[in-house]
């Protein structure tokens, strides 16, 4: 063995009385860990990253993987996790990379939240017997409306998005996810009448039909941005920044720029796609509301445009900037976003938590009483249908997801999707593991998903006594904080349990 | 008196009777009428409030007050004379009436806006009035405005309903609507200005229910420059009314619309254009849907309207009988004073009633 200062994270085990050698795990492994050596199963440890592929596809059980047994001496400052980036870049030097949200343990506070219920003076509704409903429009309101002496609508009314479900996809393109990934999410969106997202990547030729329920973005490298691009969505979003990586561009390398991610993004084949940090034609607000203007022009005022950014100290201020600049969406990404590639200390470092985040918004915008002009839609790390509400309670219009929508996938948040190597055929280009994700059975199971939180969702409203979704929204006196200090309770607006 | 008290819940028994011809009538009919709905109250809390009485002087502002101390009258005497001309002033008739205890001083005003202040502040004569209100109402210790619209004054007390119309000689009035209220609160009351009617110049709200809503119906009222200090759910909704009907001028019925409205799967099944309409105004009047059990009758110069929440889950019942039109939480208040209505009727759930004068009445 090589002198290593690394060890394993994960121990391949296999049972070889059980084991067949049918060699499914060795295909199945998108890192290579497996192989047969003398007719038994062999593990290279170093390369398990504990995607579960080969121990959910083993016809007889054979496979566990457990953490590699290795004490550490304790150390509460260094923690084991800065030993190992330390020996890391000490063998190769370079940024550390890493895939998906922040995984650091700081507190969470929609964990410090809890919601409100009905009991005797005014009565819960039972979902089971009365109507519940989630609909949600999204786009740009007046802040009243006008009627004709026969009661007809005289105020004419912007583009308006309909979701059935205050739920939509995050923003993941083809390139940083495969095409059958992207394609379950459409096919799911299109089921719960939702939208899905197609990031930055392009919208492929074989996506179309799904235009109508997806927000295409225009990111700081504009690829695959045209006419049609644009004109097939229903909803054009441009993306200034991602909850993982605020301030940071993308890179994706020219190895997963194969000629299809080629022809989708307009670039071509084998070569990088860089985003630059910034969008180069935005570098102040008046900038922003040009090109908001451009794609409204681009898309003839026939849908609303979304405006991107990760959530950073000032979101407040910015967002009203975003709203008075013409946005009709603004979606907020918190620092705990996932990404398909971001550097470890940027993912791990930079942003504010998404629920301090919407209050601070929500406020902002009242305040400015400019709240109906935009919608909110709020990302970075919503991971039940408990967090929908409460991010909703606190102000949100809809929640967007993005790991969750993964999970149904069978994504393991192994957080190697930088690698491209995803053995689930999510997270990677690789044909022959992008072909084992069957996007009619992915797309049953991310719609079973969006179907079950949104019949938790209507539960949560029938114990609150609610039986529409609005009238929880921005309604924080149904929620109470728990050990959270004083201040986060005054940004959040939310009274301490027992008051 | 302590003005700014917690959200106290109360379930309640309601009743409004309005004649449409303009007809005067005693306040003993109500009084009769809302005493025999007992059983949703229990004595912390009972008003009315009365539209046409006050014929002599039609077009001045009726300012019913409440002091707890006379100190309170003194400072509010003089913010009064500075900001109106007095028409007349003198206390408020009472007489001692059962359970009816620690009466505050109730005074009863006749007011104008002077012509030069308004001319100078350049605001309508409503306006102006109202922000003196609010002056009282958030900056004046121990004074309350109770009422303040013109040929209207509301009457409360903590109480009885009954007890609360004896108390206040209510069948020396003549009106031509009348609402009242008996309530259940869950926690007693510390004053009585918490009580019902809730009014905003000649708006008068009676309510019961609970508000599910609250916070966000709240939070968006602030939006558009209300302060919800009563934390009462009564204030919110006459605070929504006002906002909806007299600012944003919608209808009752599109305000109804917004305040309790159709479910989407009967708006889908609507032709496209009613389609549409109930989409914008579900879309943008979101923040102000009641959600949560409701029953509530508001009166205005021109008439009343009773509103149920968009499952009904507060009783109402509605009768009409020649011109006259009732409203009530229970069927058995109405037959109390008019036992042979032309037409009963339950309003389905979110189906405002409502009930105008007839033209050039009021
Ligand atoms: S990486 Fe995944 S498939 Fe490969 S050995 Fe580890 S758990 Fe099994
Ligand atoms: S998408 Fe694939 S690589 Fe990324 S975390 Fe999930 S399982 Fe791992």
């Amino acid at each position: 063995m090589k002198d290593r200062l690394l060890t394993p994270e994960f121990r391949v085990v296999v049972d070889h009385q059980r084991c067949t050698q049918c060699h499914r795990c060795i295909t199945g492994c998108g890192w290579g860990t497996l192989s047969c050596n003398n007719g038994r199963i062999v593990a290279d440890d170093f390369k398990c990253v504990a995607c579960h592929y080969c121990v959910t596809h083993c016809p007889t059980g054979a496979i566990v993987v457990e953490e590699f047994p290795l004490a550490f001496k304790p150390h509460a400052n260094w923690t084991v996790g800065l030993r190992k980036n330390a020996w890391r870049q000490a063998q190769s030097p370079g940024m550390l990379l890493t895939g998906m949200g922040n995984d650091q343990a700081y507190p969470i506070v929609f964990d410090h939240l809890v919601l409100d219920a009905c009991q005797v003076t005014n009565p819960s509704i039972d979902p089971l017997r009365e109507p519940m409903e989630l609909r949600t429009y999204l786009g740009r309101k007046p802040n009243s409306l006008a009627f004709d002496s026969l009661g007809r609508l005289i105020t004419p009314l912007e583009p308006q998005v309909k979701l059935e479900t205050p739920i939509v996809f995050a923003a993941m393109s083809y390139g940083s996810i495969s095409l059958n990934a992207q394609k379950a999410l459409a096919m799911a969106a299109e089921e719960c009448g939702i939208l899905w997202n197609t990031g930055e990547g392009g919208l492929h030729k074989d996506l179309y039909p799904y235009g109508h329920c997806a927000t295409v973005q225009c990111a700081s490298g504009r690829f695959g941005v045209h006419s049609g691009y644009l004109n097939a969505a229903a909803v054009v979003e441009i993306k200034i920044g991602q909850g993982a990586k605020p301030g940071i561009g993308g890179h994706l390398p020219g190895e997963k720029v194969s000629v299809e991610v080629s022809e989708t993004r307009m670039i071509p084949p084998g070569t990088d796609a860089l985003s630059p940090a910034p969008h180069h034609d935005i570098y102040s607000i008046e900038d922003l509301r040009q090109l908001i203007y451009a794609l409204k022009e681009a898309t003839d005022y026939s849908k609303p445009v979304s405006v991107k950014i990760a959530a950073v100290h000032n979101v407040a201020a910015i967002t009203a900037g975003m709203v008075y600049a013409g946005a009709d969406i603004v979606y907020i990404d918190g620092f705990r976003g996932g990404t398909g590639a971001a550097p470890t200390i940027i993912r791990d470092h930079i942003g504010i938590p998404i629920e301090l985040a919407i209050a601070a918004v929500d406020d902002r915008l009242r305040q400015e009483g400019i709240r109906s002009q935009a919608s909110i839609i709020a990302a970075g790390s919503i991971r039940s249908s408990a967090d929908v509400a409460k991010a909703i309670a606190l102000g949100a219009d809809a929640v967007a997801i993005g790991t969750g929508a993964l999970l149904p996938l069978g994504c393991r948040v192994c957080q190697k999707c930088y690698t491209g190597n995803c053995s689930w055929g999510i997270a990677t280009q690789r044909p022959e593991l992008t072909r084992r994700l069957d996007p009619v059975l992915g797309a049953e199971r991310v719609s079973n998903l969006i179907e079950s939180w949104s019949l938790e969702l209507k539960e949560i409203l029938g114990a609150l006594g609610l039986n529409a979704i609005e009238s929880l929204r921005g309604s924080r006196e149904r929620l109470r904080g728990v050990g959270l200090d004083n201040t986060t309770l005054e940004i959040l607006g939310v009274k301490p349990a027992g008051r | 008196m302590k003005k700014v008290f917690p959200r106290i819940l109360s379930g309640c028994g309601l009743i409004g009777i309005m004649r449409a011809s303009g007809e005067r009538v005693s306040g003993a009919e109500v009084i009769r009428a809302i005493t025999n709905m007992h059983e949703r109250s229990n004595g912390l809390g009972g008003g009315f409030a009365a539209y046409g009485i006050y014929p002599e002087h039609k077009e001045d502002y009726a300012l019913h007050l409440m002091y707890s101390t006379p100190r309170s009258k003194d400072i509010t005497d003089k913010l009064l004379e500075e900001s109106f001309q007095i028409k007349g002033d003198g206390p408020i008739p009472t007489r001692p009436a059962d359970g009816i205890v620690n009466a505050p001083i109730l005074w009863r005003y006749f007011v104008r806006a002077k012509p030069e202040k308004l001319a100078e502040t350049e605001v309508p004569e409503d306006e102006a009035v109202l922000r003196v209100v609010m002056d009282i109402n958030f900056e004046i210790e121990d004074a309350f405005v109770i009422s303040s619209g013109k040929n209207m004054g509301a009457f409360k007390a903590v109480g009885l309903a009954g007890d609360v119309g004896h108390f206040y000689r209510l069948e020396d009035y003549y009106g031509y609507t009348w609402i009242a209220h008996a309530r259940f609160p869950t926690n007693t009351p510390g004053w009585w200005g918490g009580a019902h009617p809730f009014t905003l110049l000649d708006w008068a709200v009676v309510h019961n229910g609970e508000i599910s809503s609250y916070g966000i119906n709240r939070r968006y009222l602030e939006m558009f420059g209300y302060k919800c200090t009563l934390q009462t759910d009564t204030e919110v909704m006459a605070y929504l009314l006002d906002l909806l009907i007299r600012k944003h001028g919608l209808s009752v019925e599109n305000a109804a619309m917004a305040m309790a409205s159709p479910f989407w799967k009967d708006i889908d099944a609507l032709p496209p254009e009613e389609r549409h309409k109930m989409m914008a105004i579900r879309a943008v009047y979101g923040s102000a849907m009641v959600n949560g059990p409701f029953a509530i009758i508001f009166g205005h110069h021109r008439g009343m309207v009773g509103l149920n929440d968009r499952i009904k889950l507060r009783p109402m019942v509605a009768a009409q009988k020649d011109d006259a039109l009732y409203i009530a939480s229970e069927e058995a208040g109405i037959r109390e004073v008019c036992s042979h209505p032309d037409r009963v009727w339950s309003p389905r759930a979110g189906e405002p009633v409502v009930g105008w004068l007839n033209e050039g009445v009021a």
